[in-house]
């Protein structure tokens, strides 16, 4: 029985027939939010999280060795996978114009170093951003939606993502309310996540889950899909400003998500990583996890995203060591 | 398939570690000796079939020779102070961890099993068991036997081939421990890791004869459980064996416990944490190439899970890199030998003759040495060979159940009961099913765990008595 | 004329199926009773009645099988005077010998009863695993258990291995003292009407040679006490248990001292370690 009506997607059969499969995912799977009851019983439904057993699976992922032309390969997937990231308060032109410098190229002394996937920013210097990064295949992306708490109405969380996409960003970094979900609040998260979506036009949506405060990860698995059937071109698993951020447990949760949610629709939801990656051998975890759980076709900058700063320069260092066989130097490379 | 762009690159570990002798004799009273018959035999490496070591093969003349070398270091051993006994075990426990490298490596080659296992199950639960073991030897009127137990004497024991270390741990440091000095008899295949076990003990200055390794086929074997001078026996092996031990000590009055076979089904309920219970299925049946004894041979699945339960396991699976089992990325290793490689192809070969659909990997076997692919039988039935049979290989049966009562017949029907899996996410019903299996290792939400203050063994046939825990004290004392 | 005693399968009194019975005379040569001897179909019939029988019995809670064998102890110590002069004429003892010994067995029963709901705190507890698990381990019974009652200890040795036996949630497939059956017999009467289910104890009287090996054989029996079967009769039990891979408590060299204190290894024999794991985690 269906007693939700409403203007977003909860309901929305009912109210708007035209937007009966409102995501833009014309495929089985997205009936279950055609009510709140409904979204309730599919997120309650989705097989459980054993905490141990995923954590045991991940430490089997990141004690993979990865060596020689796979270390090579991996670093410089890696590095094109990086969306370089400043959110501080203290941020200024100068230091987002020095950060696009180094996303268009990473180390100036070689040109084989592919530039990185994104530059991440807050909204007001996503100007700066764009006119740095002109010419570049270097994304802008921006956080949005009262970043990083998400602690505002939904009208003030849309003026957000309209400033950010009216300064030109490429790729909007959203919160969920992580109130609303731990409250149990669904419907409110998925229409917020699926108002965003809308407001974000062509724009990629990328999910920020902030899985270090959704304490289980069986929220985590239920949060994702919440993004997902929203409409989330990524999902995210942190801000940066929470601790825990990313791990490669809440990772492989994740690559497990948007497997199945690509087996169940055809639509292929990536994922990004940020907070705390922070050496090579912890990049390349992910990358294997994202490989061997999600798929090989998942170890692409299209689908993977890595939000970090100083990873940057520690993919550089290795690079460089693998290719020349001595170890580099920490002030061999920019620090921005 | 196309050629993956994030290929892993080999990574092998060093075997430099490992320094083969040419020839090993046997381990008598605190020396190596060459055995009085005379014979030997060679211990060849299952993944590239190479000669590693010539090793000698105990005869009856050198079987007495190592009870009689036991039986003169019994009585000072016993009387030593259990805190002086306490010691040499913890040293042989903390020369284990020493050289634990040195024993992985050298249990790959001789066994095939891959190094991230030997690396980070099986060297250090054999530390782990000694260390455990060790301090219990000062405390064994607290072992519920009585205010002062016994040491039985010396004990025989005779361990497989699928943990060769760990398993002559798990015998000799509760027989130490309480008092008994051993006659250890290695498996054929792979002796090697036993015998450095023996440098260890020297090095650990153990005293001459607490500790005698005798090398050799099922002969040795049987020579040394038909000792008079042994007074109690421990057998880790086939049901069969198991019971012809059994046979041949009636009414000699020896102790006796036997770990044997086992058929264990993994019972997936439709609540489960499907991705790790795909993790379980893997673990329970791929762990070791399902060379284990309480390996999770038959998968029971319930109904309406079973074709995706299924379809994850075969995606899972397709991930699981066969090969080299000192590269670290190895999963699958190589199989112990080519008399078990036949037995595994002959069950297989049974599954399909007897109707069951069979599934393979896609992985590609090296052309040396003994494999076999990781392999799903979907479509069993419970009177086929393969559900009834332990295979000892990498080959799961997977049958259906549609209620929690038909799970539990279906799991108990076998003559074997050593270990159980439960997947499912409501715990009054893991309980249920826990007391209702008949097994002496239940494993819920996870599978194939180890730990020495586990007690493990089996219930019917798949034997009696537990190693492991307190209760792996009861074995070598009387009360 | 002596009345002919029968055996106790499953609750009921049945004659052997065979028809047999034999003739027990007191240890003073008097004739005392006939007695049914049981055959290899009773032994099966009994077996199935215990096999039928065991899992309820070890599924009764703890308590309730101690109440049970409280119930025995106390219907036994009503009947005591009977018991005395069965225990008398059977084992040639005086009037003061055979009352010490019956209530040595009354004893016996009344610390077994108090044993069903401790045992697994003794035995069985939680193992500190290295890991995030909760592991722990408790004992179970073995199943459906042959016993061979001592041959001369008639009454106090037969309760002192039948107890632990059931006392854990096994079930018994007793072959009395062949000699001096009499005892047994009133045993068998006084479990009948004691609230233990029919099947747990199933008693038979005839020749232990004959009806031994069917048990030490049974593939369906799981562990056999051969208290009763003297050194050599036990060695070719024992062989033959190994086709199962049963648990044995071989013959001693001579029969116990019944009267000594007991200690929990008769329990032990017959039951098995289950050890449980799982996971902790949220």
């Amino acid at each position: 029985m269906q007693t939700s009506t409403g203007t977003g997607p909860i309901g929305a059969d009912l109210a708007a027939p035209a937007r009966t499969v409102p995501f833009g995912v014309p495929a089985p799977g997205t009936e279950v939010v055609r009510s709140e009851s409904e979204l309730r019983r599919f997120l309650l439904g989705l097989p459980g999280v054993d905490q141990v057993g995923v954590e045991e699976r991940a430490a089997r992922l990141g004690g993979r060795s990865i060596k020689a032309a796979a270390k090579l390969f991996a670093i410089d997937a890696a590095i094109s996978m990086v969306d370089l990231t400043t959110l501080e308060g203290a941020d200024t032109p100068g230091k987002v114009r020095a950060l696009c410098g180094k996303a268009r190229r990473p180390d100036p002394a070689d040109p084989s170093v592919p530039p990185v996937a994104a530059v991440c920013v807050y909204p007001d210097l996503v100007p700066v951003a764009r006119g740095a990064l002109a010419g570049s295949p270097v994304k802008v992306a921006s956080v949005a939606t009262a970043f990083p708490s998400g602690r505002a109405s939904l009208a003030v969380k849309l003026a957000d993502v309209a400033d950010a996409l009216e300064a030109g960003a490429d790729e909007v970094d959203m919160v969920i309310d992580r109130g609303a979900f731990l409250a149990g609040d669904y419907g409110r998260v998925l229409e917020e996540v699926f108002a965003v979506k809308q407001a974000c036009r062509k724009a990629h949506l990328k999910v920020i889950l902030e899985t270090g405060e959704l304490a289980t990860y069986d929220n985590v698995r239920r949060a994702a899909w919440i993004a997902m059937l929203g409409g989330a071109d990524f999902v995210k698993t942190s801000t940066g400003k929470v601790s825990p951020a990313a791990t490669l447990p809440v990772a492989v949760v994740l690559f497990e998500a948007v497997r199945d949610f690509l087996d169940l629709t055809g639509r292929a939801v990536g994922v990004k990583v940020a907070g705390g990656v922070r050496t090579t051998k912890s990049a390349i975890g992910y990358l294997v996890a994202a490989n061997e759980v999600a798929g090989e076709a998942f170890v692409d900058p299209a689908l993977l995203r890595i939000g970090a700063s100083g990873l940057l320069n520690d993919l550089l260092m290795q690079r460089q060591k693998q290719r020349r066989g001595a170890y580099a130097a920490a002030d061999d490379f920019s620090v921005e | 398939m196309a050629h993956p762009r994030f290929a892993y690159a080999p990574a092998p570990e060093s075997r430099a570690v490992v320094r083969l002798r040419p020839s090993y004799g046997l381990f008598i009273g605190g020396e190596f000796v060459d055995p009085l018959d005379g014979g030997g035999f060679k211990t060849l490496s299952p993944a590239t079939e190479e000669v590693l070591a010539e090793v000698a093969a105990a005869g009856p003349r050198d079987v007495d020779r190592a009870v009689r070398a036991a039986e003169e270091a019994a009585g000072p051993w016993a009387a030593l102070a259990g805190s002086e006994r306490a010691k040499y075990v913890f040293r042989i426990a903390r020369l284990i961890q020493e050289r634990a490298r040195e024993l992985a490596v050298l249990e790959v080659l001789d066994n095939g099993k891959p190094i991230r296992e030997t690396r980070d199950v099986d060297i250090p639960l054999a530390a782990a068991h000694f260390f455990y073991y060790a301090g219990w030897a000062d405390k064994l009127e607290y072992a519920g036997l009585g205010p002062a137990p016994r040491p039985i004497g010396v004990v025989g024991q005779v361990i497989p081939w699928n943990f060769p270390l760990l398993m002559a741990a798990w015998k000799l440091a509760p027989a130490l421990a309480a008092g008994n000095t051993c006659v250890l008899k290695p498996a054929e295949t792979t002796p090697l890791s036993a015998l450095l076990l023996a440098e260890i003990l020297q090095q650990a200055e153990l005293p001459p004869g607490v500790v005698n390794i005798v090398t050799g086929a099922g002969d040795t074997g049987a020579a040394l459980v038909a000792h008079p001078g042994v007074r109690k026996v421990a057998f880790t092996g086939s049901t069969a064996v198991g019971k012809e031990i059994q046979r041949r000590l009636a009414g000699t009055g020896k102790r006796l416990t036997l770990e044997l076979g086992g058929k264990a089904a993994n019972i997936v309920f439709e609540d489960a944490p499907l991705s790790q219970a795909v993790e379980g299925i893997v673990n329970g049946i791929f762990f070791n190439q399902g060379e284990v004894c309480c390996a999770g041979s038959r998968l029971l699945v319930q109904e309406p899970i079973a074709d995706a339960l299924v379809d994850a396991l075969k995606r899972r699976l397709g991930t699981l890199r066969l090969g080299d089992p000192l590269d670290k990325n190895t999963d699958i290793g190589a199989i112990n030998s080519p008399a078990q490689l036949e037995k595994i192809r002959d069950l297989a070969a049974s599954g399909e003759q007897e109707g069951a659909q069979r599934w393979e990997a896609p992985c590609a076997l090296p052309a040396q040495g003994w494999w076999f692919p990781p392999t799903v039988f979907t479509g069993v039935s419970p009177v086929q060979r393969i559900a009834r049979e332990e295979i000892f290989g990498p080959v799961l049966s997977v049958l259906t159940f549609r209620t929690p009562e038909e799970a539990v017949q279906k799991a108990n029907n076998t003559t074997y009961g050593l270990s159980a899996g439960v997947w499912t996410e409501k715990g009054s019903r893991i309980l249920w099913m826990a007391n209702r299996l008949r097994a002496g290792v239940v494993w819920a939400n996870t599978f194939n765990r180890f730990d020495p203050t586990s007690p493990f063994g089996g219930y019917r046939e798949s034997g009696f008595g537990r190693e492991g825990g307190r209760h792996g004290l009861e074995a070598y004392l009387e009360p | 004329m002596a009345k002919t005693a029968k055996l106790y399968i499953a609750g009921a009194f049945p004659r052997s199926e065979s028809g047999r019975s034999y003739v027990v005379n007191a240890a003073n040569g008097r004739l005392l009773a006939n007695v049914a001897a049981a055959s290899r179909k009773d032994v099966r019939e009994a077996v199935v009645a215990a096999r039928a029988a065991q899992a309820r019995w070890a599924a009764a809670t703890a308590y309730n099988r101690g109440q049970v064998l409280y119930r025995i102890a106390e219907m036994l110590e009503d009947r005591a005077p009977t018991f005395t002069a069965a225990v008398a004429d059977a084992e040639g003892c005086d009037d003061a010998d055979a009352r010490a010994r019956v209530g040595a067995t009354i004893d016996r029963l009344v610390w077994y009863a108090g044993w069903a709901d401790k045992i697994a705190q003794i035995v069985g507890g939680a193992n500190p695993v290295a890991g995030p698990f909760f592991n722990f381990s408790l004992p179970e019974p073995t199943g459906v258990v042959g016993v061979l009652a001592p041959q001369n200890s008639s009454l106090l040795g037969l309760v002192s291995v039948v107890a632990p036996v059931i006392t854990t949630g096994n079930a018994a497939v007793v072959v009395a003292s062949e000699a001096r059956p009499l005892p047994a017999v009133a045993f068998a009467e006084v479990l009948a009407t004691a609230d233990l289910p029919g099947g747990v104890v199933n008693i038979l009287t005839g020749r232990t040679a004959e009806l031994a090996p069917v048990l030490a054989a049974h593939r369906d029996v799981e562990a056999l006490d051969c208290a009763g079967a003297g050194p050599e009769l036990s060695a070719t039990l024992e062989e033959a248990a190994a086709d199962n891979v049963k648990r044995v408590l071989a013959a001693p060299g001579e029969e116990e001292e019944w009267s000594a204190s007991p200690s929990v290894q008769r329990m032990l024999a017959f039951v098995e370690t289950k050890t449980v794991w799982h996971p902790l985690g949220i």
